[in-house]
């Protein structure tokens, strides 16, 4: 296999990562309103992705950096043509990362209600727009022969981009829903577990029109199998909500997230982001590629350290598997202090 | 402004700002895993409390690096994306490798350190520490390669075709002899500032200690802190110094500029302070050592040491032949000249202020004194900012010395810019980003001054262990 094509698929694997890792903790976020009565709910909520959203979110960082290394005309034509819904991502991040941290750090309520609002716009900015973006590459956007986007921001905003965004928006909301319903006791795991299936319904709708739609715009035979798979899997979901079997549920939306993501990246290829001009170019493997020596130091380190960042990052999610239920919340007064000395 | 020029503040301001939290990150990480290694061999409850109270310090101050490390690397594409398509094949691959190996490590053995007080056994907890600071230290590395490569551009060839440069030795990228001194210089300085940070902080506190017990406290996180300023003040200082003599061979105009000297002089002395425009043209008053220009420069005190002048007739010779206008276009090599004098003289004063004031700290504890006066709360309070701000001086200066280029000799700043970037788009992107980085600023300050002043608790008795699965957690946010 040539090295372009590795490192497109290398890059799919990073975004499968981002999304369906990102994808609950951001549902989380979203949630934290819905299915946190009271503060202390709302802190269990926020400690069940307390130790691993920061994590989750360095395969973005890594997706980015390896897209710069590995496709750099991708990289500059994606990077500079999404410039504000990019902008808007960014912000979003900065204020919900800090959200987490700070949050804790004042008793107050009105500290309190400052953060959660960052969270939930943090969480809900994010997962809108990322659809909307992956949508508009699939889509095609107006790339001239220079490979510059020549379009402006009112391109990116399109029906079946629109859809693309609302789908990854409903697929995180009901993955978080989910990963509550794994990760929590009590009052709140059931109510969880009773807003999931109502929204895998809704998410069913949402991602069967949208994947549909991209299966007849660009889709092949491998990303037609994925989404086929993909829809299964999250009517899985939904009867193990239902049935109560949070973990079958769980794996199901995650394995829904990265069927979808693999099957627009299957789409996609061999273009990158393809133009909607006759006389532009599109962007391909190959014509955004970095040299093959390049390629090689990447694909021997990438070979050499995933396996190791995959190990310690699952070994955290094994160490913080206890559901965590209100009483396990020490008082506000407390928070951010310890209770055990050792 | 036109939208360079507005991507130029951009990056100024979202970097130095970065950079003012990833020294204290680096420099604190390995400062509390010291701690937690000595309360473990030593089981002296004192070094526990000192983990756990600068463990929350810490972790105010990595949560805002973090965010503000996501706008690093988005905004090279957004903002210079003919820099990143001219650069992509080599300056991407240690940024990818950075996050693949530097940002999974830190994340993940800090979720496992703030959370795991109670899952893990003492000396896993204390090696996430220590592999967090690793993580801080392959983060710094990659990413000074990375610049370094911008500095000194090595290990590539340039491809007329595809009109990029592209890497062939990427051996050369990473131990890249600029890269071999600046690394070390980064993070000593990244040490001296995290040691700063807790001199400052445990220092107010002895001041203010009412009891024998805090006091004990305090002290040794005072001495030992000091003792790392000095000694890593002493480590800057000498890798500042090879520095200076590569950046002289590899950028002259940089070392000219920091002097502001216009003609070429053997032996060149060194003004300490300047009244005047600094553009050659007027006598100016000036404080001057003799020969020390030349010293910095070269290693002798009477070397020569090319000034502005006649690098800039050496510079339109070198670079005046342009492999492709695309890149750059012959013009005036000369930064601006007080930017450059007055940064370097602020990193290095800045930086000496804070290695004298912690020499006087060592000696003003001697022996168990704990001094009460106001000298000690001047000094407590001056001692943070003096490395913090030395750091971004450093950076102000070596990245505008570099000016007009991007990467020196190869491309210019100008050329660097996304073409398709609107003033608009830009104008929104840093005000956007300026404004939030400010309110930032004040909620992270009122923050930190707030968890400072609670100090070093005592430690709250043990739980009884009959709770079993039902206890609180250790750590909630």
């Amino acid at each position: 296999m040539e090295l372009t094509t590795v490192w497109f698929i290398l890059i799919a694997v990073l975004w499968i990562g981002y999304f369906t890792l990102e994808g609950f903790d951001f549902g989380v976020g979203m949630l934290l309103p819905v299915l946190g009565r009271d503060d202390t709910e709302r802190r269990v909520m926020i400690n069940t992705i307390g130790p691993v959203w920061d994590g989750n979110e360095v395969w973005l960082l890594v997706a980015g950096g390896a897209t710069f290394a590995a496709f750099p005309e991708w990289y500059a034509t994606l990077f500079s043509g999404f410039y504000l819904p990019l902008l808007l991502i960014l912000l979003a991040l900065i204020v919900r990362g800090l959200a987490f941290e700070y949050r804790a750090k004042r008793p107050d309520l009105r500290w309190k209600r400052r953060w959660d609002l960052a969270i939930i716009v943090g969480s809900f900015v994010p997962s809108l727009l990322w659809g909307v973006a992956f949508a508009n590459i699939l889509r095609g956007v107006p790339i001239d022969a220079d490979l510059e986007y020549a379009g402006g921001f009112f391109n990116l905003l399109n029906p079946y981009a629109l859809l693309g965004g609302l789908t990854t928006l409903a697929l995180f909301v009901t993955h978080g829903a989910l990963f509550i319903a794994l990760k929590t006791d009590g009052e709140i795991r059931h109510r969880a577990r009773r807003l999931a299936v109502p929204a895998v319904g809704v998410t069913a709708v949402l991602a069967v029109a949208f994947l549909a739609w991209t299966q007849q715009q660009t889709g092949s035979v491998g990303s037609g199998f994925a989404f086929v798979v993909a829809a299964v899997t999250l009517v899985g979901a939904g009867l193990g909500a239902r049935a109560g079997r949070e973990g079958w549920a769980f794996l199901g939306t995650f394995v829904t997230i990265g069927l979808a993501v693999a099957g627009l990246f299957l789409a996609l290829f061999p273009d990158v982001m393809p133009t909607t001009l006759a006389d532009g170019t599109s962007l391909t493997t190959t014509n955004a590629a970095a040299t093959a020596y390049t390629l090689k130091i990447m694909t021997v380190t990438a070979v050499l350290f995933t396996p190791l960042v995959l190990a310690y990052q699952g070994w955290t999610y094994w160490v913080f598997r206890k559901r965590i239920a209100t009483h396990h919340i020490p008082p506000a007064s407390a928070a951010a202090e310890t209770t055990s000395a050792r | 402004m036109d939208p360079t020029d507005i991507a130029r503040w951009q990056f100024a301001i979202t970097t130095v700002y970065h950079f003012l939290f990833v020294p204290i990150t680096i420099g604190l990480s390995a400062v509390i895993a010291g701690y937690e290694l000595t309360w473990l061999r030593t089981r002296d409850e004192r070094w526990l409390r000192l983990t756990k109270f600068f463990g929350k310090l810490f972790l105010i101050n990595f949560a805002i690096g973090v965010v503000t490390g996501i706008v690093q690397e988005f905004q090279f594409g957004m903002n210079w994306s003919d820099y990143s398509r001219f650069v992509g094949d080599v300056f991407g691959a240690p940024l990818a490798i950075e996050g693949l190996l530097a940002f999974f490590l830190e994340s993940t053995f800090l979720g496992l350190w703030i959370f795991g007080w109670d899952r893990l056994p003492a000396r896993l907890h204390a090696a996430c520490m220590v592999l967090v600071h690793i993580g801080t230290l392959f983060s710094a590395y990659f990413i000074l390669a990375a610049n370094s490569w911008m500095q000194h551009p090595v290990g590539f060839a340039f491809n007329p075709e595809t009109g990029r440069a592209e890497m062939n030795d990427f051996a050369a990228v990473l131990f890249n002899k600029v890269q071999l001194v600046t690394f070390p210089h980064v993070v000593l300085s990244a040490y001296m500032t995290g040691a700063a940070f807790v001199v400052g902080v445990a220092l107010w506190h002895l001041r203010r200690a009412r009891t024998a017990e805090d006091r004990a406290v305090y002290r040794p996180a005072v001495r030992t802190g000091a003792w790392i300023v000095l000694v890593a003040a002493l480590g800057v200082a000498v890798s500042g110094d090879v520095q200076g003599k590569i950046m002289t061979e590899v950028q002259p105009m940089k070392m000219a500029a920091a002097e502001g000297l216009y003609e070429t002089e053997a032996p060149a002395d060194f003004s300490v302070f300047q009244l005047g425009t600094l553009d050659g043209e007027k006598e100016t008053f000036s404080i001057k050592v003799p020969g020390m220009l030349s010293f910095l420069a070269t290693g002798t005190p009477n070397g020569e040491v090319e000034g502005i002048n006649d690098l800039r007739e050496k510079y339109r010779d070198t670079y005046g032949a342009d492999p492709g206008a695309a890149y750059y276009s012959p013009g005036d090599y000369t930064p601006v000249i007080p930017l450059t004098y007055w940064s370097f003289r602020l990193m290095m004063g800045l930086g000496m202020a804070g290695a004298a004031i912690a020499a006087w700290i060592l000696w003003a504890t001697r022996r168990g004194r704990a001094p009460t006066g106001r000298a000690v709360l001047a000094a407590a309070v001056a001692l943070p900012f003096l490395p913090l701000f030395a750091n971004s001086f450093g950076w102000i200066f070596t990245e505008l010395g570099r000016q007009p280029w991007a990467v020196f000799g190869l491309m210019t700043t100008e050329h660097s810019v996304s073409p398709g970037l609107s003033t608009g788009e830009a104008w929104t992107s840093l005000t956007a980003l300026t404004a939030v980085y400010g309110v930032l600023a004040v909620v992270e300050v009122r923050l930190l001054l707030t968890w400072i002043r609670k100090g070093a608790e005592e430690l709250p008795p043990d739980v009884p262990t009959d709770a079993g699965e039902d206890r609180p957690l250790a750590f909630a946010y």
